[in-house]
């Protein structure tokens, strides 16, 4: 097979799912994550897969089953988009809770309402904080890669939790884009064959799972899950290591785009990280010291690396394609300005919510963006913290 | 930035635009260089405007967002012309490629073009005398080739008979039916 193809975002994720080749896939449609559940449902009708594909009539059903799955022992997976993941939103706390190893899919869709399908992060924000652990892909390739990865992650010992991949509706999704792809075997080999630790159908060892809890125990099992997230961190290091030396391409917590010497510096997840990089590329044509950090591990928070990558940097602005009502800026703004906040540095922090329901963001908007950066930096003052960009007012 | 080369297609849902755009996409993959593909979605039904885009480019492409200033527009309807705004943030040097039974001058008084080039041709009638029903896709791509040489026609060709082949497995008739019609759009396109 050649290793460099064009693909579009679901048939990478597809492909990735494919060489990964899982026990159990319970899956819905919706738009725009169909096209990921239909491929894959080909490859199981053609024999290319073992899979046992569960064709269910919800999200809840669809979790609830890879739950199920995954508590017999089974390597187990799902996908979906917006509304889908809102219907799944209480199984998949009790997936983290069970310490459940189910890599899932999300291509990010706008929630409703009103109704929409385009991009934005709404749906991923919303399980923010239900324990599974969240990683953001910039195009294709970083959808692959991720997909490949989070097997490892979800199951390792140290960690035993849910891992949802995410990608951009229909930016990334459904949009052709050229990418590596690794060899079946070399996939086979990396992911390995699942042991589960403790699992229902082990016979000869038999336990209970998902018991009644109270105020006994659900304090320290919570408290427990949030060890898990932070050994995650040094997992997803390791894995992201080791995953570049079969594919060339290393990943960790965060990338840092030409911040060793940035002045300004913009913060994003997802496809916008790469419209941000292209205009800092330009920008530094024009002797301003731009630079772009990309998250692509937004849970457990990368928060050392973060504090790291921006200390030196006088100006931050926050990218949010999602909207949090508490009228002091979106979800990443708060999490980005609190790790900033020990430094005592004075990095100035602003916020502008972007792209939701899909409203384009434009290069322009993100030269926008670094020129009002540029202004804070050399008037140290900020008239406006949290802002709206591309929005008709 | 590297250069990158933008394309916006016009079209009507049904005609093809989004399959053609990933076509494209494939084929200028296959020769080694960086390519996106995509349409915009929005409420499409058959018959309605939409738009797919398509950016190349030797290097890397980091930019997601949408095309706004294409060097490239392809319009797969007639009736789209004075309708669809097809020379909205197009420079002055782009280049127009229109499936319509009007000449390039008649075309370029209807849009007012100045000085870009623009090439014509009736991709309904080939398409209808090659597949047998009026799907302008495939010979609009052919055009595309030899208004911009991007790739060397026969070497398209051979892609595009590969993926023809891969996804009408079971319809060789419709495979050699579009070779044939993207070889007659490459021949018959009229340039001015």
């Amino acid at each position: 097979m050649k290793s460099k193809v064009a693909l579009t975002g679901n048939e990478a994720v597809a492909q990735a799912m494919k060489q990964i080749n899982p026990d159990v896939v319970a899956a819905y449609p919706i738009t725009p994550q169909t096209e990921i559940v239909q491929i894959f449902s080909s490859f199981v009708a053609n024999g290319e897969v073992d899979t046992e594909f569960v064709a269910v009539e919800s999200e809840h059903s669809a979790m609830s089953a890879a739950i199920g799955a995954a508590a017999g022992g089974a390597r187990a997976m799902t996908a979906t988009s917006s509304q889908g993941l809102a219907l799944m939103f209480e199984v998949v706390y009790i997936a983290a809770s069970m310490r459940l190893p189910i890599v899932f899919p999300v291509v990010n869709r706008a929630l409703s309402g009103p109704i929409n399908i385009h991009c934005d992060h709404s749906d991923a924000m919303g399980l923010r904080d239900s324990g599974v652990i969240q990683l953001f892909s910039e195009n294709a390739q970083e959808a692959y890669d991720n997909m490949i990865q989070a097997v490892r992650i979800a199951e390792h010992s140290d960690v035993r939790l849910p891992v949802m991949v995410n990608m951009d509706g229909f930016i990334t999704s459904h949009a052709m884009d050229v990418l590596e792809v690794l060899d079946d075997e070399t996939v086979r080999n990396f992911v390995g064959t699942y042991v589960p630790e403790d699992y229902l159908l082990d016979a000869e060892n038999p336990i209970s799972i998902g018991n009644f809890d109270m105020y006994d125990f659900y304090f320290e099992h919570k408290r427990q899950q949030v060890e898990a997230m932070k050994a995650a961190k040094e997992v997803i290091r390791e894995i992201g290591k080791e995953f570049g030396r079969i594919s060339g391409r290393e990943y960790g917590l965060i990338e840092s785009y030409k911040l060793d010497d940035a002045d300004v510096a913009v913060v994003v997840l997802n496809s916008a990280a790469g419209t941000a990089k292209g205009v800092a590329d330009e920008l530094r044509a024009n002797g301003v010291k731009a630079g772009v950090l990309k998250p692509r591990v937004y849970r457990p928070f990368p928060q050392d690396e973060i504090r790291e990558a921006l200390k030196g940097v006088k100006a931050v602005a926050v990218l949010d394609r999602a909207e949090t009502f508490s009228t002091c800026g979106g979800p990443i703004f708060a999490d980005i300005r609190n790790v900033l906040y020990d430094l005592k540095n004075d990095i100035k922090v602003v916020n502008y919510v972007y792209g939701l329901g899909g409203r384009d963001l434009r290069l322009e908007h993100v030269a926008q963006v670094f020129e009002e950066l540029e202004n804070i930096r050399k008037t140290g003052r900020v008239d406006e913290t949290v802002k709206y960009l591309g929005l008709r007012e | 930035m590297a250069k990158v080369l933008e394309i916006r297609w016009h079209a009507r849902g049904g005609q093809g635009a989004k399959t053609a755009a990933l076509m494209l996409a494939e084929s200028v993959a296959e020769m080694g260089k960086y390519v996106q593909g995509f349409p915009e979605y929005g409420p499409e039904r058959m018959g309605a405007p939409i738009q797919a885009f398509n950016r190349i480019s030797d290097e890397p492409i980091y930019i997601h967002s949408n095309v706004i200033n294409p060097n490239i527009v392809i319009v797969l309807d007639p009736t789209l012309i004075g309708k669809a705004n097809v020379t909205e943030g197009v420079p002055e040097d782009g280049i127009y490629i229109i499936n319509t039974t009007k000449t390039p001058a008649e075309v370029r008084e209807m849009l007012g073009i100045k000085s870009g080039k623009i090439y014509t041709l009736d991709a309904n009638q080939i398409s209808l005398e090659t597949i047998g029903r009026a799907i302008p896709n495939t010979p609009m791509m052919g055009a595309f080739i030899r208004a911009t040489g991007i790739i060397p026609f026969d070497q398209f060709m051979t892609h595009m008979r590969e993926q023809l082949s891969k996804k009408f497995k079971s319809k060789p008739e419709v495979i050699e039916g579009n070779l044939k019609a993207i070889e007659r759009a490459y021949r018959e396109v009229n340039a001015e």
